[in-house]
């Protein structure tokens, strides 16, 4: 008998359900009843930290067996609501607390409070008592909180730009602060952010990817080629070792930015680069500048415009070739190696050396002669096919009709 | 050719002479020139019986030289395929013929098929044609069904792998028939193997046995008359010569469907509509099968009977029921020279026409079914 | 009269028997000509035998040379551990070809600094997924590649 009631009680300790877990808490019984759904009592059972089992007093204090809400007050170790300053000690108590972390989610770093110390919005909550920055709640909610690995949390890539710009995109909001409110939009039009936003390549950077979560802060003008270098590694050790670097050091010029711009970075034309407007390289060079820049940015111009049009080309003839139902895998596959090729070609840009683009573009250049000629041979092919078959049809129609008139006269 | 001109050579007589004094060439010309071919309405319909035999032929040629570059496996058929259809000269071509005369050739099966049944030309004394061609007829679809796996490609995978899973719910031999047609419990290199030698030696030789025993029995017995002919007064009877007039004119129906063969392989080497073979990507057993899977268009009927039958049909299993169904029609199908009697006596049967005409609605609008619903 | 009638018979069986060796000419044609192999006289099987052997892809400054395996393009490379693993050279962010660092012990893509480890595994950068492997086989001297697991 008794090993049947304590078999039931066991296993009725392992079904519970979070909410009915909840209904033991008196916080939550007390706090439902008097809260509407947007209260934390409601929110809280989406909240990581509930269904990783932690409950309200375990962030908030006080004893939760009491059932008089005056007496909870009263009781050992409450502390109630955080003020807006608070928020990170508050938080900090456990999350910069290894040990402890250890035993609910080994993997989460615990560096969180230190980074946000040397944030902009750390240094001025924490030294100047700026309560409009971002504290974690900002970003993070409050009783609402998620992994920024569930799709619904506002730290997940996709909502991060949305996350941030509520306060960066927000004008009235940013007026004291005296710096620009346009990232979001810029950002938007950007190809990250359609990468990301539109495409939803959760490879592409979001704004914590280039400033950082915790320590957001702007990267400074010589951490940019750093910063972008990231993801953009070749680009970014092809650039340290051109002449550009010292020249850009010198003038205070923020590296990649200088061309590429900052949050509203488009897709790179090719005619960026070259002698003539609308080329960025005749913002500081000019033909009686002593250097050999706009000489070298006319021949890289040329030599990539070359490759693009034999691409072209080539695809024209290529997918004639496919519209008329011809095996063309050798020379699809072909064609990928001449883009290849020309994005390489393009890369080497950032060593501004105009030797080494021409080289490459004419490796693309051999390619892509192949994939046309071989498209309108298959091309041919099909004429050939299509002029053998009306001589054959001719000789057969020819003997059906004399066979015919041959019928017609037994 | 056809008269012995006095005006030809010497030489073609004396071989002619040689032959006759060998094989006796001349009784085989005396009763060719007595044959004749009855004229009537419905005589267009003779012709079906030769375009067949011509498609098979065309089959039988293509598919020797589609043998010499082929290499069945699982790690081969694919890519020799492929290799037919874009390194070998003309490869594309002899495929394209191929799976366009096979199709055509199950089509005029069809309308040879009907149109004997429906002139009940199948009576006495041809109940052994009737039977040998409906052989013929099933070989043909056997053809049909294991030429599709060869190339090894998703679509022949996937209908090959529904298609003999079919097969598996036949009672008591059903498990063992599936594992003896897949070589295996799964659709695998195993199973081309198998298809293959079914494909190339098995399904020929028998088809040439029954083949060649349909056309002495057509030979024997000459062309059949209409039901209406046995009451009509002989001398309202039209006939042709069977040799040379016939003859000519078949040939002139296959330099026809030759030259339609052609047209159609070089304009749609791939098929069209329904009844295409793209080469495709390769068969992945471990890839989601596409979102359509069907068979080739002349089984799309039993396909979507199948598919269509619920779960339960009083206590038996749905598939059992339709296996039963299919394989009970088929034997009455079979043997309606023998359940026809009325015909036999000079009198169409009316009944026998009906449930021609129910079998066809039944295979059309379940064809039709098979398509729309997908 | 009876000439005109018989010249015209004559006519005719000119054009029929031209006619006729005319479209067996059409119809023995192609069949020649598919009959006489191609250069290259083989099919590709699906296990890939490469022309080149170990000490050509040890030779290279990357230790590594790409293949064409059907549509696909591959990587074979040496690792640091002396064996010959081959990958699908095609990055699974945006398409780029990766190449082999040994100097970083990585297959690496440049376009946006995606790395993957020696087994294709993705380790650092966008790669939403690993890239597919290929098995490796040394008969004689003779890389034999093929895909994995068919």
């Amino acid at each position: 008998m008794l090993k049947n009631i304590l078999l039931i009680s066991v296993s009725m300790l392992v079904a519970l359900p979070l909410a009915s877990r909840a209904q033991e808490n008196n916080c939550i019984t007390c706090h439902q009843d008097l809260e509407d759904q947007d209260g934390p009592s409601h929110k809280i059972v989406r909240d990581i930290h509930f269904q990783k089992g932690l409950m309200c007093n375990d962030c908030h204090g006080g004893d939760p067996t009491l059932d008089d809400m005056d007496d909870v007050a009263e009781s050992k170790g409450y502390r109630g609501v955080p003020s807006y300053t608070e928020v990170p000690s508050f938080c900090a108590r456990c999350h910069s607390d290894a040990s402890y972390m250890h035993e609910h989610n080994p993997s989460l770093p615990t560096d969180q409070f230190d980074k946000y110390k040397t944030s902009v919005h750390g240094q001025r909550l924490l030294k100047k008592g700026d309560t409009k920055v971002a504290n974690c709640i900002s970003c993070h909610s409050v009783h609402e909180i998620g992994d920024a690995k569930f799709p619904h949390s506002s730290t997940y890539p996709l909502n991060i730009p949305a996350t941030c710009g509520k306060c960066h995109g927000d004008t009235e909001y940013m007026s004291q602060y005296g710096i620009p409110t346009d990232q979001l939009e810029g950002y938007k039009k950007s190809v990250h952010g359609k990468a990301l936003l539109e495409n939803h390549d959760l490879g592409a950077p979001a704004c914590n990817d280039c400033h950082g979560n915790h320590g957001a802060a702007p990267p400074g003008v010589s951490s940019i080629s750093a910063v972008c270098g990231n993801c953009h590694a070749f680009q970014a050790e092809l650039f340290d070792a051109s002449p550009h670097k010292q020249a850009y050091i010198e003038n205070d010029f923020p590296m990649c930015e200088t061309c590429h711009s900052n949050h509203l970075i488009v897709q790179p034309l090719d005619a960026m680069v070259g002698d003539a407007e609308p080329a960025i390289c005749t913002e500081c060079h000019s033909s009686d500048d002593g250097t050999i820049g706009l000489a070298t940015a006319a021949s890289i111009n040329a030599g990539i415009k070359k490759l693009v049009l034999a691409h072209n080309e080539a695809e024209v003839v290529l997918n004639e070739a496919i519209e008329k139902g011809m095996l063309t895998t050798d020379e699809e596959f072909l064609l990928n190696e001449v883009k290849q090729e020309l994005i390489q070609a393009r890369t080497l840009v950032h060593s501004f050396d105009s030797t080494r683009v021409v080289e490459k573009t004419k490796v693309g250049l051999l390619k892509a002669d192949s994939v046309k000629s071989n498209s309108a041979s298959l091309i041919d092919e099909y004429y050939f096919r299509r002029k053998g078959l009306g001589v054959a049809t001719l000789f057969i129609t020819i003997v059906c009709i004399a066979l015919w008139i041959r019928i017609k006269r037994l | 050719m056809s008269e012995k001109k006095p005006t030809e050579t010497s030489t073609m007589m004396k071989l002619y002479g040689w032959l006759n004094s060998r094989f006796e060439t001349d009784a085989f010309v005396e009763y060719m020139k007595h044959k004749a071919v009855p004229v009537h309405s419905h005589s267009a319909f003779y012709y079906f019986g030769g375009i067949s035999l011509f498609l098979f032929i065309v089959q039988v040629v293509t598919g020797i030289l589609l043998l010499m570059y082929y290499r069945p496996g699982a790690d081969s058929a694919y890519e020799s395929v492929r290799f037919i259809v874009s390194s070998v000269s003309f490869g594309w071509l002899i495929r394209a013929l191929h799976s366009w005369s096979a199709n055509l050739m199950v089509f005029a099966v069809f309308i040879h098929m009907f149109s004997v049944y429906f002139t009940h030309a199948y009576r006495r004394p041809r109940e052994l044609t009737w039977l040998t061609g409906m052989g013929l007829m099933g070989l043909a679809m056997l053809f049909g069904f294991s030429g599709y796996l060869l190339p090894w490609n998703e679509l022949a995978f996937f209908a090959t792998r529904v298609g003999t899973g079919m097969a598996g719910a036949i009672p008591v031999i059903g498990k063992s028939l599936l594992i003896a047609m897949r070589g295996g419990e799964e659709v695998t290199g195993a199973t081309i193997g198998r298809f293959f030698g079914l494909h190339v030696a098995i399904l020929p030789g028998l088809f040439t046995v029954l083949l060649s025993m349909h056309l002495i029995m057509v030979q024997r017995q000459g062309m059949s008359e209409p039901v209406e002919w046995d009451k009509l007064d002989p001398s309202k009877k039209t006939y042709q010569k069977f040799f040379p007039n016939f003859l000519l004119k078949d040939l002139l129906v296959w330099l026809i469907v030759l030259n339609v063969l052609a047209v159609l392989a070089v304009f749609f080497p791939d098929g069209i509509g329904v009844v295409h073979w793209p080469l495709g990507v390769k068969a992945d057993p471990f890839s989601p099968p596409p979102p359509v899977i069907r068979p080739e268009w002349y089984f799309m009927f039993a396909f979507q009977a199948l598919k269509l039958l619920p779960a339960h049909i009083l206590f038996i299993e749905g598939e059992l029921f339709g296996i039963a169904f299919f394989s009970i029609g088929g034997l009455i199908w079979a043997l309606i020279p023998f359940l026809d009697r009325k015909t036999a006596e000079g009198e169409k049967s009316k009944k026998v026409t009906w449930f021609g005409i129910a079998v066809l609605a039944f295979m059309i609008v379940m064809t039709i079914i098979g398509y729309l619903v997908e | 009269m009876n000439d005109t009638k018989q010249s015209r018979r004559g006519f005719l069986e000119v054009i029929l028997g031209g006619g006729v060796l005319a479209t067996i000419a059409a119809v023995v044609y192609p069949v020649t000509k598919y009959i006489m192999p191609p250069p290259v006289a083989e099919a590709n099987l699906s296990q890939l035998k490469l022309k080149y052997g170990r000490a050509d892809i040890e030779g290279e400054p990357k230790k590594a040379k790409y293949f064409k395996y059907g549509r696909e393009l591959g990587i074979i490379f040496l690792t640091d551990k002396g064996k010959l693993n081959a990958l699908s050279a095609t990055c699974t962010h945006l398409d780029c070809t990766v190449q082999h660092r040994p100097d970083l012990g990585l297959i690496w893509c440049s376009c946006h600094n995606g790395k993957y480890d020696m087994d294709g595994n993705n380790v650092s950068g966008p790669p939403p997924r690993p890239l597919a492997r290929f098995r490796v086989e040394e008969v004689d001297g003779t890389i034999f590649v093929s895909k994995e697991d068919v």
